[in-house]
């Protein structure tokens, strides 16, 4: 018997991990999605992007700071926050920077690689609308700037619009408390939009008529054209998607039946059907995707395959339900150039070599 | 009845004296900002002891690792953008706020309000907007003019029609 359970000794599957500088703590780990089964991603296996190290914080000490254009400012325990009506959603979290090197010219050699920096849970919290509406909030309000208590004292400027629409605070995630590394013991969770203004260790809640313009939002996290302006305040991940089976790494035993599976996903809403293509994108055939479909959470799609044997490319993209199709990476340069850093989404490729092995395109 | 008396009851009002300790934002018209000054030139002994190590003596980065935070002026709308402080930040403000919330990486927010308005001038002067002996306060600071100030636009996507 163990009081907290681990997988089998013969799985091995881990997070790619990245340290970014000599610094301790500044870095990223990218889920091993090639690996993984059905939607959720294992609390263990979350990516994780930190710029200044995870902190350790103590719950019973920890207060939720709200103030600014509020009645009065409030400070709220764990506590406190947990005797608020709960809420509990899927939702996956993306970070502004996955596929980065997709749009760089660096195609990622496996599915970690090219869309790790994408996660899924089952997130547990209470609505900020309601914690909004216990502080007063003033009607001249239309920012809320949150603030974690890591070492930098990451913060972010949240549009009020979003804040009351669907935004929570979640203090679990899979059934179990937050993961230090996912913002322990809570995080802001803004369901579709990029993880970067996602506030883990949340302390801090500045309810304002303007933004912040805070380093992150201002020099980081805004995505430059080429004609030298940026966009700022590109919250959304739009829609995307990834065939994780078979993907970069894996190697078919033989042609024959092989089932083609993969992950979807947009930020806008639901996703409305995946297309899958089995001839370098000359034709498209619809995927199944598996129940139950919801609002801003990844998806599986899958294709049943009759693979002849011969070198073939495959390929995914995503429609929304606003209508939005994925597009491939040729209309990401044109629309918004080689330099926008973020937000990239566009449709991945996957070669397969007759002799069964797969790799990027 | 069951949600207002809930409300009523949840979270504890924090003192003036508590807020101040905890509020360090700072808005792009100075909201937020200490009194203090500095200048470029006493700037330049605080980052020789607490930035050089990782930014490098004038602030041009170190090891592809750590931040360039001077230069590349004219380089944002060409195929080789190097963003910095200089080129490609559009608040003065943000500067100093970067500095006094996260740095020195090991110890921030331990750096006294004149030390960060010293710094901030030093990068600005380094930049080529202020000069060596302009004085940044919470006053000066608001008023820089940023060279990007009027490089960002607002989101417009989605850039793809949609097809219904």
């Amino acid at each position: 018997m163990r009081p907290y359970g681990e997988r089998s000794p013969f799985e091995k599957t881990l997070r790619g991990a990245r340290e970014s500088t000599k610094s301790i703590g500044v870095g990223s780990s990218r889920t091993p999605l090639q690996d993984l089964y059905g939607t959720i991603t294992p609390s263990s296996l979350h990516f994780e992007r930190h710029h200044a190290g995870v902190p350790v914080i103590d719950p019973s000490q920890h207060r939720l700071v709200i103030h600014g254009l509020v009645e009065q400012p409030l400070s709220f325990s764990m506590e406190d926050l947990k005797r608020f009506p709960s809420v509990t959603r899927p939702h996956f979290v993306e970070c502004a920077g996955n596929g980065g090197g997709e749009l760089a010219g660096n195609a990622g050699a496996d599915a970690s690689r090219s869309h790790g920096l994408l996660s899924n849970s089952e997130w547990t919290g209470v609505k900020l609308s309601t914690v909004l509406a216990a502080a007063k909030v003033q009607s001249s309000a239309k920012w809320v700037i949150a603030e974690g208590a890591d070492a930098c004292r990451m913060a972010r400027s949240i549009p009020m619009a979003k804040a009351l629409e669907d935004s929570l605070l979640v203090y679990a995630q899979n059934g179990e408390a937050l993961r230090p590394e996912q913002g322990y013991p809570l995080r802001l969770l803004l369901p579709g939009w990029e993880g970067n203004a996602c506030i883990k260790w949340l302390h801090r809640l500045h309810v304002a008529s303007e933004p912040a313009m805070s380093n992150q939002e201002t020099a980081h996290y805004t995505d430059l054209h080429p004609d030298g302006k940026a966009t700022m305040f590109s919250f959304e991940m739009e829609a995307s998607s990834v065939i994780t089976h078979p993907s970069g790494g894996h190697k078919l035993a033989g042609a024959g039946f092989h089932e083609i599976s993969g992950l979807a996903w947009s930020g806008r809403g639901k996703v409305n059907r995946v297309e899958v293509s089995t001839d370098g994108g000359a034709t498209w055939q619809a995927a199944t995707l598996e129940e139950p479909v919801l609002s801003k959470a990844v998806v599986r799609f899958k294709v049943p395959w009759q693979w002849d044997g011969k070198p073939v490319e495959i390929s995914s993209r995503c429609v929304d339900e606003t209508g939005y199709v994925q597009p491939a990476r040729d209309e990401i340069l044109a629309s918004r150039g080689p330099n926008s850093t973020y937000h990239y989404n566009g449709v991945k490729r996957w070669s397969v070599k007759a002799d069964g092995s797969v790799t990027s395109v | 009845m069951l949600m207002v008396a809930l409300f009523a009851q949840s979270g504890k009002p924090v003192s003036p004296e508590e807020l101040k300790k905890l509020d360090i934002t700072v808005f792009p018209d100075g909201r937020g900002l200490p009194a203090g000054k500095g200048t470029a030139t006493a700037g330049m002994a605080i980052y020789k002891e607490k930035c050089a190590e990782c930014h490098n003596e004038k602030g041009e980065g170190r090891d592809q690792q750590y931040p360039r935070l001077v230069g590349g002026a004219g380089t944002i709308a060409t195929a080789k953008p190097v963003k910095t402080v200089g080129s490609y930040w559009p608040h003065a403000t943000t500067v100093w706020d970067t500095i006094f919330r996260a740095m020195p990486y090991e110890t921030p927010r331990t750096m006294k309000p004149d030390e960060v308005y010293a710094v901030t001038a030093l990068l600005l002067h380094w930049n080529g907007i202020i000069t060596e002996s302009f004085e940044l306060n919470e006053k000066t600071l608001p008023q820089v003019k940023m060279p990007n100030r009027d490089g960002f636009i607002p989101d417009a996507r989605p850039y793809q029609k949609l097809k219904k």
